[in-house]
């Protein structure tokens, strides 16, 4: 399938259209769908709409946005206008919302056209895509494995060459893990660098929207027209969207990369070693490679499971059955409210509601939560005190490659572990992403983490970069 | 209203305002009392999935003009989500302040010389509000409940005194000094007929000088009436309670207006957790103290300095006068006053109009310039008009506005010449000789029946002094 880059060329120079571009995403929509389990719902008339109004702005020979005809998948957490958007619960079964988050507005004014919604974790809880009220997503790249979570079904999208372009949120992983599982690029903006208004949220205070694509270039491309300030999202930075194409080739000569041990022990053999020969291949290119350990980030697992479940504990109570979704009626209020509930959420969400409610409840607070805020500032300073001796630090993403469908659902600690490696960023609401480098186990995917501090994105892709021309993409 | 024996009552109050802004709290829907149900309602104060709150600008000015008015500390603050389930809250948590409120401490003076402590003045969202048809108008037991969001995400801000107000007087006096203050600031219209201020008290007690004893909430008290009666009614219960060998239990209680009495609506046991927590979404609040400046320099005198200029210009003020006088500053009305006092009018008479008829009219006083106010009040001096056609010129004013000497002509209020009154008087007399008898030996009294009478015969058009001339001069 062709780059994002490529469509966008094409379509401006008339060598293609915007439309036979969507007819090529829908048909390899069509051919792979039932078995991967990727798309929830296909908006094919709203998709042809769109394509339509770039060919036409094209024809008319105006100008048209930096995402012009490239077709899009959405994580059916976003938001647009008439579409239903589910989270993969069936608690907001039948539910369309009345208006459409900011990523997709700036994504239909960039000239994207956004083809449908993607399966994930239920409320992205979780790191196989194997929580989804619909069904389980299945790996393009091994049918019998888990794409990874929770983003699998826009990860998906993309290693399927449904869609050169997805975007999917990260909460504590859910974008880097599947990135890796699947090949691809996989970005964690700094927290406030994209507007979440629209987004439904998990942890409003890590959740962070990005994006999905296969190469560097594609990734930074979509990056730029989502990011910036939105009045909507008040946790959203001040400054406009950064320039990231622009630097995709500055390389890493002269810059200090810190090589952290706490983000690859543990980790299996294969992962460990296309760790070690990224920081060779940085090298190469004149970064120096400082070897570091950030203990601190053992205690990230601990407390995101307090944080993330406290939050979504509270942003998850306004599903009760009063305003939209389901309901199931019963005697009174509060009796329905439960009924609603116990049907409509699945049982990791039910789990981290419950998790969350009890961190939060009177007399465990200080145990709980306000000891996992403290575990947070740690982390923040963990962060800030390595940024001080280093421009980026690189560790695997996860611990392995892809693994098989149903080996981790009934282990939930197994499962949590999965995101290990990428916790800690979200937790200091710092940018990381993941780029394939090498393979491993069964010929899969494996993807190196790089991390940076609050808007270091234009050094992370140029690293990236500097990984993707040493592996000869 | 004074309590058996040596009991004393502590009592503290918390007061829900709803503040003017043009749109709500955290987004820009119109914060409007008496739309059409769920028609000023968006994605944000629905609570509907994704939406995010942003705080109104306007909100945090007017919550620092009341901290400002209070003498608080304004500070950087926080918002928390106080997280409890019911159909009115569309995001089952509400967006308070907690730990930080950005008013911190201060204090306000009443009239009487006492002073009662602010412990804080917060900010929070108010929720949607339900109607409950069918069984008790309580939600469960409810045939139906019905909601309007409307009200959802309307700014509120929430001051709470110390616990240093000792009587059900003393605590009106404060309620009604501290609604002086939010009309002053511009923060709310005071209106606790429609909600917009709506007051829970604590109430306990204790013998002098014994630690404070349990206390006891009282929910939603929407009136200054309701407010006093409420408080005297439970202080009463509890001491009727602790005599008979009882003990207070902490609860939260609703006071029945009808019935005149305070129940049991939940135990501390049945207390909710609200599992408070830094509300995610919003960032920390930091008024700049150019900020704060802007907001002092904008506010106008308050009213206690208000109420001192008043009565400044009074010579040696009568207990009427100065019942008047706080009518007339608490409802912000002295510019009326002045201006007639200005134009040479009596100062009873234009206290009394004030805090009588314009009072009554509130919501149509940008009908009414302080010169009509003044020049009616005048023709009323002068004896052009009678009191009763002064009140009814006013009330004219208040509807339509205009110029009170054409609204008196053209409601035919002319003053009755001197012969048709004595031929009323005349007449009057005859019809009531034994009235008429005691009047002439001195009953001072029997004037007040007449002149009721000559009013009623000519419908008010006569002047109450000019019978009283007529009925001396025929004596």
């Amino acid at each position: 399938m062709k780059s994002a880059e490529q469509i966008v060329r094409d379509v401006r120079s008339g060598a293609t259209t915007a439309s036979a571009e969507l007819d090529d995403a829908l048909l390899a929509v069509k051919a792979r769908n039932e078995e991967l389990n990727v798309f929830l719902y296909v908006d094919e008339e709203g998709a042809r709409r769109q394509a339509e109004s770039v060919d036409a702005a094209i024809a008319r020979g105006e100008s048209v946005g930096p995402l012009a005809g490239v077709p899009i998948a959405l994580k059916d957490n976003l938001c647009q206008r008439g579409i239903p958007t589910t989270c993969s619960s069936r608690i907001l079964e039948g539910w369309r919302p009345p208006y459409s988050a900011t990523v997709v507005d700036r994504l239909l004014a960039a000239g994207a056209v956004p083809v449908g919604k993607t399966n994930l974790d239920e409320f992205a809880m979780g790191s196989s895509t194997e929580n989804s009220a619909f069904g389980p997503t299945r790996n393009p790249l091994d049918p019998t494995r888990v794409p990874g979570g929770s983003s699998g079904g826009s990860a998906a999208a993309v290693a399927a060459d449904m869609t050169p372009l997805a975007l999917g949120s990260d909460t504590g992983g859910s974008i880097r893990q599947p990135a890796a599982l699947c090949g691809l690029i996989g970005v964690k903006p700094t927290y406030g660098l994209v507007s979440r208004y629209g987004l439904i949220a998990f942890a409003s205070s890590l959740d962070q929207i990005g994006p999905f694509a296969k190469n560097v270039t594609d990734a930074a491309m979509l990056l730029e027209a989502i990011a910036g300030h939105d009045e909507m999202d008040s946790t959203s930075l001040p400054e406009p969207a950064p320039s990231l194409v622009a630097h995709i080739n500055d390389g890493v000569a002269g810059k200090r990369i810190g090589l952290v041990r706490d983000l690859v022990d543990g980790a299996d053999e294969d992962v460990v070693q296309s760790v070690l020969r990224a920081a060779e291949a940085l090298a190469a290119e004149g970064a120096t490679i400082v070897e570091l350990s950030i203990p601190e980030f053992r205690l990230g697992l601990s407390a995101y499971y307090i944080l993330a479940p406290a939050e979504a504990s509270s942003n998850l109570a306004r599903y009760d059955g009063v305003r939209y979704g389901l309901r199931v009626n019963a005697d009174d209020v509060t009796a329905m409210n439960e009924a609603t509930r116990t049907a409509g959420f699945g049982d990791e969400v039910k789990r981290r509601i419950m998790l969350g409610t009890y961190a939060l409840s009177a007399g465990y607070y200080d145990a709980y939560y306000g000891q996992a805020l403290k575990v947070r500032t740690m982390m923040i300073s963990a962060f800030a005190n390595a940024y001080r001796d280093v421009d980026l630090l690189l560790g695997a993403t996860t611990p392995s490659v892809a693994f098989e469908l149903g080996s981790k659902v009934s282990d939930p600690m197994a499962m949590y572990l999965s995101d290990i490696f990428t916790i800690p960023t979200n937790l200091a609401g710092d940018a990381a992403l993941s780029v394939p480098f090498g393979t491993g186990e069964h010929d899969l995917p494996i993807g190196v983490q790089l991390l940076g501090p609050g808007r270091s994105e234009a050094k992370l892709f140029a690293a990236a970069r500097v990984l993707e021309i040493a592996e000869g993409r | 209203m004074g309590l058996p024996g040596d009991w004393e009552m502590v009592v503290g109050l918390e007061v829900h305002t709803e503040l003017k802004t043009a749109t709500k709290m955290f987004c820009g829907c119109a914060n409007h009392f008496g739309a059409q149900p769920n028609t000023n309602v968006c994605p944000v104060c629905l609570g509907l999935p994704g939406s995010l709150p942003v705080l109104n600008v306007r909100a945090v000015e007017l919550a620092m003009a009341i901290g400002i008015a209070l003498h608080s500390t304004i500070a950087a603050s926080t918002f928390h989500r106080k997280n409890y389930f019911y159909p009115d809250m569309p995001k089952d948590f509400q967006i308070s302040q907690y730990d930080l409120p950005i008013n911190k401490g201060g204090y306000l003076d009443l009239p009487d010389g006492s002073r009662v402590s602010i412990e804080r003045a917060h900010l929070e969202e108010d929720t949607g509000k339900s109607t409950h048809l069918g069984g008790t108008g309580r939600i469960h037991g409810a045939d139906r409940s019905l909601v309007d969001y409307n009200r959802s995400g309307v700014p509120l801000v929430e001051i709470v005194s110390g616990p240093d107000i000792r009587s059900s007087a003393q605590a009106r006096s404060y309620a009604s000094s501290l609604r002086a203050i939010l009309i002053a600031t511009g923060a709310s219209d005071g209106r606790m007929e429609e909600g917009s201020m709506r007051i829970d008290a604590n109430v306990s007690v204790r013998k002098p000088n014994a630690p404070f004893g349990t206390r006891c909430e009282i929910k939603n008290l929407n009136s200054l009436r309701s407010l006093q009666r409420a408080i005297d009614f439970e202080a009463l219960r509890q001491i009727e309670l602790i005599e008979s060998g009882g003990t207070v239990r902490q609860e939260t209680r609703h006071w029945d207006e009808n019935v005149g009495a305070t129940s049991t609506m939940r135990t501390k046991e049945e207390a909710e957790d609200y599992r408070y927590f830094r509300e995610p979404d919003l960032v920390e609040l930091v008024p700049s103290d150019e900020w704060q400046g802007r907001v002092r320099d904008a506010l106008g005198p308050m009213p206690a300095e208000r109420r001192l200029l008043l009565i400044s210009r009074l010579s040696s003020p009568s207990e009427t006068q100065l019942d008047a006088v706080e009518v007339v500053i608490d409802l912000g009305l002295e510019d009326y006053v002045h201006a007639a006092l200005d134009a040479g009018a009596d100062a009873s008479l234009a206290l009394a109009r004030a805090a009588n008829e314009l009072a009554a009219g509130l919501d149509l006083l940008s009908n009414v310039t302080f010169t009509a106010f003044s020049s009616t009040l005048l023709l009323e001096q002068s004896g052009t008009l009678s009191a009763t056609q002064s009140k009814t010129v006013l009330g004219e004013l208040l509807k339509s506005g205009g110029d009170p000497a054409s609204i008196a002509t053209s409601l035919g209020f002319e003053q009755m010449s001197s012969e048709s009154l004595a031929s009323t008087v005349a007449l009057l007399i005859d019809e009531n000789p034994d009235e008429w008898e005691r009047f002439r030996d001195g009953d001072e009294k029997l004037a007040q029946f007449f002149i009721g009478q000559v009013m009623k015969q000519t419908k008010g058009q006569a002047n109450g002094k000019d019978v009283i001339k007529e009925l001396h001069a025929r004596r």
